[in-house]
């Protein structure tokens, strides 16, 4: 309790700790409503192929232009992120390679490139180079208030992108066909939502770095996807998913030293996931097992109140009591004859005569009629 | 609906002088629906020849594909490929698998590039009649786990008449409800797509389309999969929309039900083989020649429409717009 309290309290009063939390929230709000899109795009692995893509871009700009901004790291990283998409698209139309392995080239070629030039640069003792490793695990910690800001900016621009075409982007995901019979520029379309998906992208890199930041646009969508059928609401829960993961993986860093921020966030997030794919009604693993075992023992009792039925119907009237070694007989599984009569017993489908016989109730006709 | 079809030759090519008067036909049956405002509303000049009525022009071409040839790289999936269909009419394009009759609608709909030849919707090229137009696509082409209900579906195809950052009014949805009710889903509404059946799906297909209050309608097999009561459903619809005078194309796999279901055919093997009434080119001979003369398909056997194997286009880029499924 105390510790939880402590955490709140640095929260609001920590100002690293406050900025970390705000920067991390940022990423997750906008990452998971894009990556929500992405998922149901099948695209989610596009967004683990632009997040490595984008580490030449950082370098790269760096060593040409020797600023260390945010903005300007942003803006090489976005522009290999979209040459890498570009690539992606340009290899899986002119060649026979599909998508998936062209992911992968792009993936491997231009992070290679990245990380060839970043340790070169460490080896070269450039001036002013240290932070620049942070971009391949994030260090979240290095966020100022002005990065969260510029963070905040070009994502809230993203999200604006995204209400304002909704409808369509909505149409691009379900039916890209139908939606160009419509007349709408599909191609136009996708190119925008990927850019989207680009900022989205580009923006968590300082704070999670370009190995984890694929696992903020995949997880949140996928475990909002387990909590509700509708699109707006699975695009916000997404949100909210990745938001919190965010704000947990800041809190839980700053509770001892030497905790990285991102590892820790995309922990939070894949923790949600667990969750949600065991637990979630009507697509949870758990849940769909608590279902089965449901509509099992209901057939089971329902098998019995018939049997039940059945004998009765040898006799003059349909309330006449049998014993449960009667019904067993007619079970594969005697057994489970009693446990089904308790159920019948507490829906009042059946009751107890002289002890050890049971008989139909009324409505316990009534329900056996209805499965004969 | 006969004076305007037996009256047309499919096989010659009118010029599109002749469909320019006539395109307005619709409103010739002002009598049995409204005529809908935007096909009168940029076409005035043509008032009298509505007038005229049906039986005066039966020349009423609703769908003109002319020439129209689609290759995958080297390889031609459609070649020079005519199909004229006269308003009011319902016509089944037939053909083996690998006939080119998806790639054929999707030509036409602009969603893939054609190497030759043109589309006319009432006289006017695709391009500038697509608000004429509504589209069924084959219910495997989406994923029907998509996280929405069967309204929202129906509601899509209100989309073209909504424009651009306009958002769904509740007046959309009444229209996507009354379009449920034609199709007796109206107790689906609110269900998620992933809990239809086959038929329900299509049938959440065909509400989507008839929410676009299209002239003509492009279908790619909406009986497939679909049990018996769905199908009499579909046939009892195409039969309302031919009555409202509206013309449809129906990519169709059961030759048995060719006779029953439609007016007209346009049998496809890559080229066209033949097309026209169903009473006129529907024949064993014509069939042999589309299908590669295994079967006699017009026995009344019980069997489906037997399936020919034509090799599917092989290199990678065909893959995703493989004419079938």
């Amino acid at each position: 309790m105390n510790t939880i309290a402590e955490l709140f309290n640095a929260l609001l009063f920590d100002y690293t700790l406050r900025t970390v939390a705000m920067g991390a929230a940022v990423l997750g709000i906008v990452a998971g409503a894009l990556g929500a899109f992405a998922m149901l795009r099948r695209q989610s692995l596009l967004g683990d192929a632009m997040s490595h893509a984008a580490l030449p871009g950082v370098v790269l700009i760096f060593i040409l232009t020797g600023v260390k901004s945010p903005i300007v790291l942003m803006l090489g990283a976005a522009i290999a992120c979209g040459a890498g998409v570009l690539l992606i698209i340009a290899i899986t139309r002119h060649t026979r390679i599909k998508e998936d392995a062209s992911m992968g080239i792009i993936l491997s070629v231009f992070f290679g490139f990245g990380l060839m030039w970043l340790t070169w640069l460490q080896r070269s003792g450039t001036a002013g180079q240290a932070g620049l490793n942070s971009f391949l695990f994030g260090q979240a910690a290095t966020l100022l208030v002005a990065d969260v800001i510029v963070m905040a900016a070009f994502g809230g621009v993203a999200l604006l992108v995204m209400v304002i075409f909704w409808k369509e982007f909505k149409l691009l995901s379900f039916d890209r066909d139908f939606g160009a019979g419509l007349g709408y520029p599909m191609q136009g379309l996708d190119i925008l939502i990927t850019m989207l998906l680009v900022v989205a992208i580009v923006i968590g890199l300082q704070a999670v770095g370009v190995v984890l930041m694929s696992a903020m646009v995949v997880a949140p969508a996928v475990a909002a996807r387990q909590w509700t059928n509708r699109l707006e609401h699975m695009v916000a829960l997404s949100s909210v998913f990745g938001a919190l993961a965010g704000v947990s993986g800041a809190l839980i860093s700053s509770l001892a030293r030497g905790l990285s921020t991102g590892p820790l966030i995309v922990l939070c997030i894949s923790a949600i996931v667990v969750f949600s794919l065991a637990f979630a009604p009507n697509r949870g693993l758990v849940w769909n097992a608590i279902q089965r075992r449901r509509r099992r023992h209901q057939f089971r009792d329902d098998r019995v109140l018939v049997s039940l039925y059945h004998m009765a119907q040898q006799h003059d009237t349909l309330s006449h009591p049998h014993s449960a070694r009667a019904v067993q007989t007619m079970h594969m599984r005697p057994a489970e004859v009693h446990s089904s009569l308790q159920t019948l017993a507490r829906r009042n489908l059946v009751e107890p005569v002289n002890g050890n016989q049971w008989a139909l109730t009324p409505a316990g006709i009534a329900e056996a009629e209805k499965h004969l | 609906m006969n004076a305007a079809t037996n009256s047309t030759n499919t096989t010659s090519k009118t010029t599109n002088k002749t469909t320019e008067v006539t395109r307005d036909q619709p409103s010739a049956l002002a009598g049995v629906t409204p005529p809908p405002t935007h096909v009168t509303a940029h076409d005035t000049a043509h008032d009298t020849a509505q007038a005229i009525g049906n039986d005066t022009v039966p020349d009423a071409r609703a769908i003109e594909v002319t020439d129209l040839t689609v290759a995958y790289g080297e390889r031609p999936v459609l070649w020079d490929v005519d199909v004229h269909v006269p308003q009011g009419t319902l016509m089944a394009i037939v053909g083996p698998n690998g006939a080119g009759k998806t790639t054929l609608i999707k030509a036409m709909l602009g969603l893939i590039p054609v190497a030759a030849g043109q589309v006319l919707i009432y006289g006017q090229p695709y391009s500038e009649q697509r608000h004429l137009v509504g589209y069924v696509p084959q219910r495997g082409s989406v994923d029907w786990d998509f996280p929405t209900s069967v309204l929202d579906v129906v509601t899509m195809g209100r989309y073209g008449a909504l424009g651009w950052l306009r958002r769904v009014r509740n007046s959309d949805r009444e229209l996507a409800m009354q379009a449920l009710y034609k199709v007796g889903m109206q107790d689906f509404a609110d269900r998620q797509i992933s809990q239809l059946s086959g038929g329900q799906q299509q049938r959440t297909f065909l509400a989507r389309a008839l929410v676009q209050d299209a002239q003509v309608y492009l279908m790619d097999e909406p009986f497939q999969g679909v049990d018996a009561t769905t199908e009499r459903a579909i046939v009892q619809l195409l039969k309302e929309l031919r009555a409202a005078g509206k013309t449809v194309l129906v990519v169709h796999h059961d030759l048995q039900t060719v006779p029953e279901y439609f007016d007209w055919v346009t049998l496809l093997n890559v080229r066209r083989i033949a097309g026209g009434p169903v009473d006129e080119v529907f024949t064993d001979e014509n069939l042999r020649l589309t299908y590669g003369g295994r079967v006699n398909f017009l026995t009344r056997s019980p069997q489906p429409a037997p399936e020919t194997d034509v090799p599917a286009p092989h290199n990678v880029a065909s893959d995703k717009t493989a004419p079938e499924r």
